[in-house]
């Protein structure tokens, strides 16, 4: 037991170590090396990059003296000190054929350190994986549930296309085997196997359909999720599922929002989200472009709409998957009112989390109800001004889809005016948007003069050659605006002079119409004459 | 164009319906690795870079802001509990509220197993962390809501190793081993 105890306490002393070295030998006079705890202890005690390469070079040697010698008694510890220094950085491929006869061993200890070191050290591009597909074979055989769970685990974490076909059919089998536990990574693993080989999702779909009538949790979240890929990966599969799993589905998502209190599911008041979230997600995937199947789905959705709690962010995140499948699916115009109006609700959070989630949302409904998304105008712009960056850039891509005719002059009016207060690195992101949406509706040539004027002395630097290059090409083929330009911009340079893009474009103006700038020519009604000296 | 492009990614994001976590990662406050675990392809070398460029990214936001950054087209969802920040890398059209929810369900299960988890823990027992990962999450996904039964599963696999390594300890061991 020593070897697994409690960490010692913070204070790291020497005669702490030396005392612990001392403990160990006495328990077990053949201890040779370091124990795991006792190299990270020298790891985190070095202070300079250079004593941690001593130390790691160190263990590195006697790790690999004991894999060449074939040492069969700290072939565990020594896996686990190869795991550390892997993650530390350091090169450990050496290490990899210990982690293929670690698990080719007959012990569960040896197999688990040896399945994860497997998982840690290598990645499905290396040819060295491919030696593993014997063990799991021999290991998804295997008499003990838990080491057919190791293996399972190993396989859908990490196999590569070839390994996926070779082993899909001891996982197919593994699907209907007793054990829950075996049954739900039976489950995920195939979820791997598909994605690597989708044309294996025939072979999965029948097992798949039936074990929805499972009634353990683990096992349904994650039947639920294989179903959701088989449809993704086969068109087959999808007119499968959705001939016979919608029942199902209805009932198991009616039975968990139904369900009264079940401690060991419980999170916030909400019996097991995840199974709603990930029910909700099929759904969506079956009533694309199916109207019998949107039918049939409407109430529950409509259920889970009204019903879910909305004051933890459990609730809130069955209520953003709903909305996203009431989007998704043919819904009656009723469920698209209940979707909308939860946006609404979201996008008045006051938590960070859900506004930015809810302006993700507007973007997609920016498809399926432009009206709708339209009235949330006011609160969208408010979130480009956001004190978090992730939530501004969200609201300005919205903004700039919202834009059209009828609001494109108060929209950019209040851009602008957002533009002189804005953080610098934000500048740039928001003076692009606002140039393309003036640049887009600049049949009103005066307004698009303007508001280029105001960008340009704000933020000129951030203006792109080519935006400025066509401002200067309108002018020149608008000659009732020259005046007014070259007034305008005089104007501006006097102002501030900083920008280098309105400097350009102001002295060429007045290169070109110097004359109407001097002797006030071709006035607009709304200018006042001026002055040049 | 522009709109164009929106309309066909608005499309693609009604059909994409997956909930793959691409990688799981736990840095410290200081920027030091205490787990990752990868369900996506990446090299080692783009391992090392990925880090190094959340960490940058994920450590220097303040502590009001929103724990979802986009990252490379990714969403990278976050949170700090004391010293650890948990990060998961997901796309960017999937259920970011819910991957908190996997967060906490994990950072709980932690807690009951190592009771009141605190960074050191996951330091000198991270294989065991890793045991952990893998019986709440497989190849990315969600594997059991149940916090009880996985605390059932690990305990069960860690009377396993208990056993043998009594098995192996024994007087009869000790004794083979010097007459090698």
């Amino acid at each position: 037991r020593r070897r697994d105890s409690p960490p010692p306490p913070p204070q790291d002393s020497v005669e702490r170590i030396v005392e612990d070295a001392a403990m160990d030998l006495s328990l077990n006079p053949f201890s040779s090396g370091t124990r795991l705890r006792d190299m990270i202890r020298a790891i985190r005690a070095s202070k300079t990059a250079a004593e941690e390469r001593a130390v790691v070079r160190r263990e590195c040697a006697a790790i690999r003296a004991a894999i060449s010698d074939n040492d069969q008694d700290y072939r565990h510890r020594n896996m686990a000190k190869l795991m550390f220094i892997h993650m530390l950085g350091y090169p450990t491929h050496f290490g990899q054929m210990e982690c293929l006869k670690l698990i080719a061993a007959s012990g569960f200890p040896e197999k688990r350190i040896g399945y994860l070191g497997l998982t840690l050290l290598l990645d499905e591009r290396q040819e060295v994986l491919m030696l593993v597909t014997n063990s799991l074979k021999q290991d998804l055989n295997h008499s003990n549930q838990f080491i057919v769970g190791l293996a399972l685990c190993a396989l859908g974490n990490i196999c590569s296309a070839e390994m996926a076909r070779d082993l899909a059919p001891e996982v197919e089998r593994l699907l209907q085997t007793r054990d829950p536990n075996t049954k739900k990574k039976a489950a995920l693993c195939s979820i791997r196997i598909v994605r690597k080989v989708p044309d294996l999702a025939e072979n999965f779909m029948g097992s798949a359909a039936s074990l929805l009538k499972e009634k353990h949790h683990g096992v349904l979240i994650s039947v639920v999720q294989l179903c959701t890929e088989l449809c993704k990966a086969s068109r087959e599969a999808l007119e499968y599922l959705r001939k016979h799993s919608v029942e199902g589905l209805v009932r198991i998502l009616r039975d968990v929002s139904n369900s009264s209190y079940a401690p060991e599911y419980d999170i916030a008041g909400i019996t097991d989200p995840f199974l709603h979230i990930r029910v909700l997600r099929l759904m969506r995937t079956l009533g694309q472009g199916d109207a019998d199947c949107s039918e049939h789905v409407n109430d529950i959705l409509a259920q889970v709409a009204t019903k879910t709690e909305s004051n933890k962010n459990a609730g809130n995140a069955i209520l953003y998957e709903c909305v996203e499948t009431i989007m998704g699916i043919e819904a009656t115009s009723g469920l698209r009112v209940l979707a909308i109006n939860i946006l609404g609700r979201f996008l008045s959070n006051r938590d960070n989390n859900i506004r930015y989630v809810a302006l993700n949302m507007l973007m997609k409904a920016m498809a399926v109800d432009t009206l709708a998304v339209q009235r949330h105008r006011v609160t969208i712009l408010e979130c480009v001004k956001d004190a978090d960056v992730s939530i501004r850039k969200r609201a300005l891509e919205l903004v700039y889809l919202l834009v059209n005719d009828t609001n494109v002059k108060p929209l950019t009016k209040e851009l602008v005016d957002y533009l002189e207060v804005s953080d610098d690195d934000f500048k740039e992101d928001l003076t692009a948007k606002i140039c393309s949406i003036v640049e887009k509706f600049s049949q009103d040539k005066l307004w698009y003069l303007d508001q280029m004027f105001k960008v340009l002395t704000l933020t000129g630097n951030f203006v792109k050659d080519d935006v400025w290059h066509a401002l200067i090409v309108l002018i020149s083929n608008a000659p009732e605006l020259q005046g007014y330009s070259v007034r305008s911009l005089y104007k501006a340079l006097q102002a501030s002079g900083t920008q280098e893009s309105l400097v350009r474009v102001a002295v060429w103006c007045i290169g070109e119409y110097g004359e109407m700038l001097v002797n006030n020519i071709s006035m607009l009604d709304v200018e006042e004459p001026i002055t040049v000296s | 164009w522009i709109l164009f492009q929106v309309h066909c990614h608005l499309i693609f994001l009604f059909f994409s319906a997956s909930s793959q976590i691409n990688f799981v990662l736990l840095i410290s406050r200081q920027g030091k690795v205490r787990l990752t675990k990868w369900y996506s392809p990446y090299t080692q070398k783009e391992r090392t870079k990925v880090i190094r460029e959340l960490s940058g990214l994920i450590l220097t936001r303040g502590p009001k802001l929103c724990n979802f950054v986009e990252w490379r087209g990714y969403k990278v969802v976050y949170r700090r509990y004391a010293s650890l920040y948990f990060c998961m890398c997901i796309d960017a059209d999937d259920n970011e509220l819910e991957v908190l929810e996997i967060i906490h369900h994990f950072v709980e299960i932690l807690d009951r197993y190592f009771g009141s988890v605190c960074e050191l823990d996951l330091i000198f027992n991270f294989h065991k962390a890793y045991y952990v990962l893998d019986e709440i999450l497989i190849s990315g996904e969600l594997q059991e809501s149940s916090k009880k039964n996985v605390a059932r599963l690990i305990a069960a696999q860690d009377s396993l190793v208990e056993a043998a390594k009594e098995e192996a300890g024994s007087i009869s061991n000790i004794i083979a081993q010097a007459t090698k």
